[in-house]
């Protein structure tokens, strides 16, 4: 029960919003979080570190269709869920100083997002996960419409058009693997891994394909990227944490749940051709970052480089790379939330993101400076901060894949550094001019968001111990699986 | 009895604790406070190492080594990180100079930082620097050490660009944690291929497999490893960032820049000195880059005429000196002169901060001179230092630096020749240095000579205390064929007796060394006298900026245009071809590739465009009923 509850808890709460219009819909909104966030850690505190799904429920939805209400959580989806809860109540959060129009609506779409997202990682149904994959696409594609900046209705077109475009790949790979299924047909989860896994090498390679676009659009990878910046660019900030911090992570986990699982004779023929995709992204994007001027573009960009390294690390199909990916997930989507929220500070108060129109602001902001380098060694990795426990197990997995791709992966830390340190620069440091000389340091109600995020940065890198046991289980028994099927067809 | 897993644990705590409570509270302390807590937490350090250093000697020549595990840092896969320490003596050596040389440049900062702004943020860096770098040499695993690398690259980052406004300070910053960055890719690399090939990263592990793995692998680990090096202690090609960074404050300068960061890589070679043992290869790599280096700053050094700079080049010279020693295998001979050097360039760093402080901020040596009536202490402590670092005997640097010079004889006469040019170099510029500084016409501004003055009790004191060590610190290491029984090298002998074993050391004969100790001494004293006509007898003063100059010395005093090819060759490129990428691939390729395909399904259903009405509800309805279709199809058939 704990799972539906979850689930549906937030669509409960957007409803409530989107019916009674309360006054203050976010502290509403906010309070929703917060229970959905007691919900996780209650499920965290009964979580079997050591066992299969759990908390599994399975109820017969259209059986028509094959299609059934089946849902469960492992220690994958465990991490990915608890990514959702703990930022959503941030990202509400860090809207309390700006004041949107239709505020119910807005809150509501952010909560009906966060039960399609929660959905997502607990599916274990094929059309139930399409259904869910789909529909986090509609509030995240109204909140950008509604509330994005300039341009946005071509932008947020393409956008949407693009990603709808990649799931229908999906789509078409779900329903034909639904008629591999024995008897009277069954999208549930074992079931299609089995069917999968005894197609030919030819339709293994065909199936990778259709879902590779549809993931592969969604984190994105290079070249399936470039719906990306113009989209984090134009949403209002909130919009771009949900994409960036956690919608994103759909798409690598959906890499992780079925595609590798569901062709891994795909997989294995085709692995090295994503890793090389991988890495030509971390390269590229991290060039491409190097010469942006708009400060956020310059984060969406960065964002390509990080998921980049993920995916590759994801099909090195090695414990460590998964590893390395999953606590990689969550360092990414904290920092990046911690990002953006900074430009939407810079931005408010400056009216820029321009950044050779910035300069000095940590003159007269010590306190938002602080949180900035903290933030900033994170998307560096430096050692103790989250990013390094995840982009070392991913590039230490790349490299025993293949050392030269491992090498070249590695130059991230080479240019993440040289773009995160200028922008720095260019932004925080020299004098102040006439736009920031009157910058006010961080608010109470910004510390209380950052602060915590700060925290969980230099905590994950001291001890990510706990979270990487989590998932330890559920990626072995992954691995595990593949490699009895690999064993069995040779 | 205290524990003593508990007591090494307090090492890395102290300053630790000691910047949480500094940088946690920055507005709130006032500078006595956290001056207090500041150098009373690296004190603290100091005496725990004492004891542990002690407590080292108590025990049986064979079993000095203490670890301590504190808890699993990361595990994936078959992939795991401890944090733990290890104190021997090789580490328990670093941890003396770490925190003894750390507490007297913490004390001399109280005087030399008063009247800044950041006096707080100043040591709340330097603690958190101190902490970094006992981590370093303190890990009982490569990434440990990885995280002190990086850790300590950090600090010199924030310490570099700590006069934020100056954005010429930034770039320094900046491209000091660039140029480690890519040596620290190569230490990451090395590190990982250690973990595939040793199945750990754990040093006792991995030292006790060492001999049964190839040569080549080794060379690979041994060579990526020392790439790391290269950025952190400033070899070529990777050492443009130690001059630029001397925008920082000078005791940074001392701490950092001299005697404590950049001599990292010799403690990793030294640390690893079984796995380098068995890779002759990387060994010859070494020393053909600690000579080239040695000599190439040298050279570049002669030319300078800020203080700093004339500094700066210095250490990246003495550490080339360091590296040569570590390639020859002579490894207690590259930590013997990372300790002197330790003393005499903080020395003389520190001495340098006193007279930039006393001239109100001048670092040019054109605009000094005479100024050792006004400085005595400052003034009789830089003489110390000088002495050390010119090998003058029985100063510090005079036994160090004869060590080097007789194993490279040993070796090589042509390694040997190249070295003992490098040390005279050193004994030339440094006295130039010296002189122009201290002796001859008062030079300086008149604003500058208005107000100059000793420096303030805790700027002399560490001055005095660093100039006593230079002076005596020789003495851990006198050699036999002086009628001493170098210390050092029994003290050390555990650490590297596996690799003696490996290396085959030529032994020169009494009378070599002595013939060899007496012309090195001879060509220095030529050198000083040298420099003595030219800069006291002559007064000659360096031509002034614009002024023409010959072409040697415009390449020298232009560092050989290394900067400029750097630029040239790197970073314009890089931002060129990222431009190209963003400009032409991204914008041009890609993106309107997309778009055209976008736009030829808009134009191919124009056809069909009575279906369409423009709303997305509409179309979402539209693929509902479409899936709802396929499916009842599948259930039908």
């Amino acid at each position: 029960m704990l799972t539906l509850l979850l689930i549906f808890f937030p669509l409960a709460a957007a409803l409530l919003l989107f019916v009674f219009r309360p006054q203050n819909a976010k502290v509403v909104a906010l309070i929703a979080a917060l229970i959905e966030l007691i919900i996780s850690l209650v499920i965290v505190t009964q979580f079997d570190k050591t066992g299969a799904p759990q908390f599994s429920i399975d109820i017969p939805w259209i059986t028509s269709l094959g299609l059934s209400l089946s849902v469960a959580i492992d220690g994958i989806s465990l991490l990915l869920v608890l990514l959702t809860t703990v930022l959503v109540p941030f990202i509400i959060l860090s809207s309390f100083s700006h004041t949107y129009e239709k505020p119910s609506t807005f809150y509501g779409l952010i909560l009906t997002m966060q039960m399609a997202l929660v959905g997502v990682f607990v599916a274990r149904d094929g059309l139930l996960f399409y259904l869910f994959w789909e529909v986090a696409l509609i509030p995240i594609y109204f909140i950008c419409l509604i509330w994005g900046g300039e341009d946005r209705g071509r932008i947020t077109f393409k956008f949407f058009v693009y990603t709808l475009a990649g799931s229908l790949f999906m789509l078409v790979g779900l329903v034909y693997l639904y008629f591999q299924t024995p008897g009277s047909h069954t999208f549930a989860i074992q079931a299609l891994y089995e069917a999968g896994r005894s197609l030919s090498a030819t339709e293994q390679s065909l199936l990778f394909w259709a879902l590779f676009v549809a993931f592969a659009i969604k984190m994105p990878v290079f070249p399936f990227h470039t719906w990306q910046p113009d989209t984090y660019t134009v949403s209002p900030v909130q919009g771009t944490m949900l994409l960036s911090g956690i919608m994103l992570k759909m798409g690598i986990y959906g890499v992780i749940r079925w595609l590798i699982p569901v062709v891994p004779g795909g997989v294995a023929q085709w692995g090295m051709t994503a890793v090389i995709i991988s890495v030509i992204g971390i390269i590229y994007a991290s060039c491409i970052a190097i010469v942006q001027k708009d400060f956020k573009r310059l984060i969406a960009y960065s964002s390509i480089a990080h998921v980049g390294l993920i995916s590759a690390g994801i099909f090195t199909l090695s414990a460590i790379g998964i590893q390395g990916a999953m606590i990689q997930m969550l360092s990414h989507g904290i920092i990046v939330f911690a990002l953006f929220y900074i430009i939407e500070i810079i931005f408010d108060r400056t009216k820029t993101r321009t950044l050779s129109e910035l300069g000095g602001i940590r003159n007269v902001a010590p306190i938002l400076t602080t949180v900035f380098v903290i933030t900033m060694l994170g998307s560096v990795a430096l050692p103790f901060t989250s990013g390094f426990v995840g982009e070392f197990l991913l590039i230490n997995a790349v490299f025993q894949y293949q050392a030269a791709l491992g090498a070249i992966a590695g130059v991230t830390i080479i240019l993440g550094a040289v773009y995160m340190l200028r922008t720095f620069q260019k932004s925080m440091s020299g004098e102040t001019n006439n736009r920031t000389s009157s910058f006010v340091d961080l608010t109470g109600q910004e510390k209380l968001v950052l602060y915590p995020i700060v925290i969980l940065i230099i905590l994950i890198g001291v001890y990510p111990t706990p979270l990487l046991e989590i998932s330890e289980s559920a990626v072995n028994t992954l691995l595990h699986s593949i490699t009895e099927v690999t064993a069995s067809a040779n | 009895m205290v524990s003593i897993d508990l007591l090494v644990s307090l090492v890395p705590l102290f300053p630790l604790l000691g910047f949480l409570f500094v940088a946690l509270n920055t507005r709130r302390l006032t500078q006595g406070v956290t001056a207090f807590i500041a150098c009373g937490s690296v004190l603290f350090s100091f005496i725990i190492s004492i004891a542990l250093f002690v407590t080292l000697l108590g025990m049986p020549e064979g079993d000095r080594s203490i670890s301590v595990t504190l808890f699993n840092w990361i595990a994936a896969g078959d992939f795991s990180a401890s944090i733990s320490f290890l104190v021997d003596p090789l580490s328990s050596l670093f941890l003396l100079i770490i925190t003894g040389v750390g507490f007297l440049i913490h004390v001399y900062s109280i005087g030399y930082m008063h009247h800044d702004e950041g006096f707080n943020r100043f040591f709340s860096y330097l603690n958190l620097f101190v902490f970094f770098m006992l981590l370093l040499v303190m890990g009982a695993n490569y990434l440990l050490m990885f995280v002190g690398w990086e850790g300590v690259g950090l600090c010199s980052y924030l310490l570099i660009g700590f006069w934020f406004k100056n954005q010429d300070y930034n770039n320094a910053a900046n491209k000091a944690f660039i140029m480690n960055r890519i040596g620290d890719l190569g230490m990451l690399l090395g590190v990982i291929l250690i973990f595939v090939h040793f199945g750990s990263i754990q040093y006792t592990e991995v030292f006790s497999k060492a001999t049964s793995i190839d040569t080549t692998t080794l060379t690979l680990i041994t060579i990526l490893l020392f790439v790391g090096a290269m950025g952190k202690s400033a070899q070529l090609p990777l050492y443009t960032w130690l001059p630029d960074a001397m925008a920082g404050p000078t005791p940074v300068s001392a701490l950092i820049h001299a005697a404590t960061m950049v001599t990292a890589g010799v403690y990793m070679v030294c640390r690893n000195n079984l796995l380098y043992a068995l890779s002759p290869a990387t060994l010859e790599l070494i020393v053909i880059v600690g000579l080239a280096t040695a000599l190439f700053a040298a050279t570049i050094a002669i030319a300078q005429n800020d203080i700093k700079k004339v500094l700066a080049y210095s250490t990246v010279s003495q550490l080339g000196l360091m590296f040569l020693a570590l390639g020859l295998g002579a490894f207690t001979s590259g930590i013997f002169h990372m300790a002197t050097h330790a003393f005499f360039k903080a020395l003389l760093f520190l001495g340098a901060g006193s007279v930039i402080h006393a001239l109100s901020g001048e670092q040019d040596i054109r605009n000094m001179g005479g100024l050792k009536k006004y400085l005595p202490v400052t003034y009789v402590t830089f003489f110390a230092g000088v002495l050390a670092i010119s090998g003058i005997p029985p100063f510090a640097g005079f036994f160090s630096k004869d060590e080097i010079l007789a194993s490279a004889f040993a070796h090589n006469k042509i390694v040997w020749a190249v070295a003992v040019i490098a040390s005279l170099l050193t004994a030339f510029y440094m006295f130039r240095l010296f002189f122009l500084t201290f002796f001859g016409k008062e030079r300086a501004s008149k604003h500058a000579m208005e107000h100059i003055h000793e420096s303030p009790k805790s700027i002399t004191i560490p001055l005095i205390a660093l100039a006593i060590l230079s002076v005596v610190g020789g003495f851990m290491g006198v050699p036999e064929v002086l009628g001493g029984s170098h210390w050092l090298s029994h003290y050390l002998h555990p650490v590297f007796a596996s690799s003696h074993d490996l290396i085959q050391t030529h032994h020169l004969s009494h009378t070599t060394e002595y013939i060899l100790m007496g012309t090195v001494v001879a060509f220095t004293i030529v050198t000083i006298v040298i420099a003595y006509t030219m800069y006291i007898g002559k007064e000659q003063v360096p031509a002034a900026e614009g002024q023409p100059v010959g072409g040697l010395q415009r390449t020298l005093a232009n560092k050989y245009y290394v900067d400029e090819i750097y630029n040239a060759i790197i970073v314009k490129p890089l931002y060129w071809i990222s431009g190209v990428l963003d400009a032409v691939i991204e914008r041009l390729g890609i993106d309107k590739l997309v778009n055209a395909f976008g736009g030829s399904v808009v134009e191919g259903s124009k056809i069909t465009r009575l279906l369409q009405n423009g709303g997305i509800g509409y179309y979402i309805f539209v693929m509902v009923i479409g899936i709802v279709i396929i499916l009842a199809y599948a259930v039908i058939r």
